[in-house]
């Protein structure tokens, strides 16, 4: 009996077990994945919880609901994989062996990481919407603030669903408008990146989308510290930008367990090869979804996409096959713009956000880098799309590799 | 992709200036780079762009400012004091190395 182990049981640990469920033999083949609990968050619809759009219970089912018969689910914190020796260790002293190993556990902000962000001010002027809990305690916080100057801040990149600060920025703004206090608010966005929008054709559509909101912009600001006491950010360049409410992106990183097995980065990424995702210097340990260090958005579409290919790469590999699907960093993203409207951009590896159609059999098409309502239901749609055909991973009208079809070229002046 | 001549050299480079061959930036191009944004080369400034070219080698992507401190052993104040307001950006321009990724 083989045993395949994938630690993390969220997107991308959750499809790959279903996929892979479907394509290894049963007699040959058992599959364990490995979690912390057995609340599986819907982690897109934490956007929309500071609003009272969702409610944090509608975003969270029992993991075991979503992986299929002849998958086991270990609950347990995972203290390191040991490759020399093919297994992972629990902190509960449970060893787990493996013949091959998926790492799935994902990307987490980490607060404790940004001096002064974690202290008295902690969810009290200063927030995060990125966890459930953070989202619904600043959903409080902003059901009765009176106005001020809201900051939004991006500590450092990568982060998960990077357009998501951008979103939040645009929902407050709607929602302060719509509750008829948008004169009482100023509000400032804060960014390690030299603009809102760093590709050059994305930037020349969506540039003014900020000055449009009277969203001031700071930008190249890499926070060195935050002092609490004064609400104010410090930057390592000595700039200081005070805040009334703070909604920051915390820095985001892989596994503290990936660290210690000695298989990342300098923030805990599983280094892979990006067309294949099998881990550097290893034969028998890939790393999916946002675990890995490939260089394109960690955000569950390119979790969907790369892992319809990973499935095949995967089978040929343990059969001693080359694997061929060769992934191109595809990435689609649905940009909550506010007022029942949204955007999306479609991109890869090597091609920037384009303007133009995205076709969708049977639903679309949308409109690429332009606002509209058709983006808006289709961002909103994916909530039933993600538990029901997603995650046990049913074919969807989706193409794994990025499209030209529709795409606009332009040459960016 | 675009060709400049830089220095009596033509060099490939992207449509913000950012050299896209690693193959082509060479020490002296480097110190026109640099003039060309107002930075004047110390032997503290090489260290950073060395590592800087060294890890790219190894890694396939330009390192970010986390990086070069964490794993370069570079201090970040002293980062934004050598390289100013942008240096991520600035130490990739002067290091010949593609601009450090974004998202949209």
């Amino acid at each position: 009996m083989k045993r395949l182990l994938i630690l993390g049981g969220g997107t991308a640990g959750t499809m790959a077990a279903n996929r892979l469920r479907k394509r290894l033999d049963r007699a040959e083949w058992e599959i364990t994945v490995v979690d912390q609990t057995d609340a599986h968050v819907y982690q897109p619809g934490n956007l929309f919880v500071p609003f009272g759009i969702y409610q944090p219970h509608d975003l969270v089912k029992p993991r075991r609901r979503f992986l299929p018969d002849g998958v086991e689910l270990v609950l347990g914190e995972i203290d390191r994989v040991e490759p020399d020796h093919d297994r992972v260790l629990l902190a509960d002293d449970r060893s787990l062996p493996y013949d091959y190993l998926i790492i799935a556990t994902g990307t987490t902000p980490r607060p404790d990481q940004t001096p002064g962000m974690i202290g008295p001010e902690w969810r009290r002027s200063i927030h995060e919407f990125y966890t459930l809990e953070g989202a619904t305690a600043l959903a409080s916080r902003l059901a009765d603030w009176q106005g001020g100057r809201l900051v939004v801040h991006i500590v450092d990149m990568p982060i998960k669903c990077p357009v998501a600060p951008l979103e939040f920025t645009f929902l407050a703004d709607a929602y302060f408008t719509e509750r008829a206090m948008r004169d009482r608010v100023s509000m400032v966005f804060v960014t390690p990146l030299d603009g809102a929008f760093t590709k050059p054709i994305a930037s020349k559509h969506l540039g003014g989308i900020l000055d449009d909101r009277h969203v001031a912009l700071e930008s190249d600001f890499m926070v060195e510290r935050i002092d609490a006491e004064a609400k104010t950010l410090v930057s390592y360049d000595e700039r200081e930008v005070p805040f009334d409410l703070l909604v920051t992106v915390p820095l985001n990183m892989g596994a503290d367990f990936v660290g210690r097995s000695g298989l990342g980065d300098d923030l805990n990424y599983v280094a892979v090869d990006k067309q294949t995702l099998l881990a550097k210097g290893h034969e028998n340990i890939f790393a999916i979804g946002d675990a890995s260090d490939i260089p394109t958005s960690k955000a569950g579409s390119v979790a969907h996409f790369s892992i319809e290919l990973f499935e095949d790469n995967f089978v040929s590999h343990v059969h001693g096959r080359p694997m061929t699907k060769l992934f191109d960093g595809h990435a689609n993203c649905f940009i909550e713009s506010g007022h029942g409207k949204g955007m999306l951009i479609d991109f890869n590896y090597d091609t920037e956000p384009l303007p133009g159609k995205y076709p969708l059999p049977g639903f679309g098409p949308f409109s690429l880098l332009r606002e509209s309502e058709a983006n808006h239901w289709g961002k909103m749609t994916f909530r039933w799309v993600y538990w029901n055909l997603l995650l046990t991973g049913k074919d969807m009208p989706f193409e794994p590799l990025m499209s030209m079809a529709g795409k606009e070229i332009e040459v960016a002046s | 992709m675009t060709t400049a001549t830089i220095n009596g050299l033509e060099v490939h480079v992207d449509e913000e200036g950012f050299l896209t061959n690693y193959q082509e930036w060479t020490e002296d191009l480097a110190a026109v780079l640099a003039a060309n944004i107002g930075v004047e080369l110390t032997d503290e400034h090489w260290r950073v762009l060395r590592f800087l070219r060294e890890d790219f080698a190894k890694q396939g992507e330009t390192a970010t400012i986390r990086r070069t401190s964490t794993v370069g052993g570079f201090d970040t104040k002293a980062l934004f004091v050598l390289f100013p307001k942008k240096p991520a950006k600035k130490m990739a321009y002067i290091a010949g190395l593609p601009k450090p990724k974004g998202c949209v």
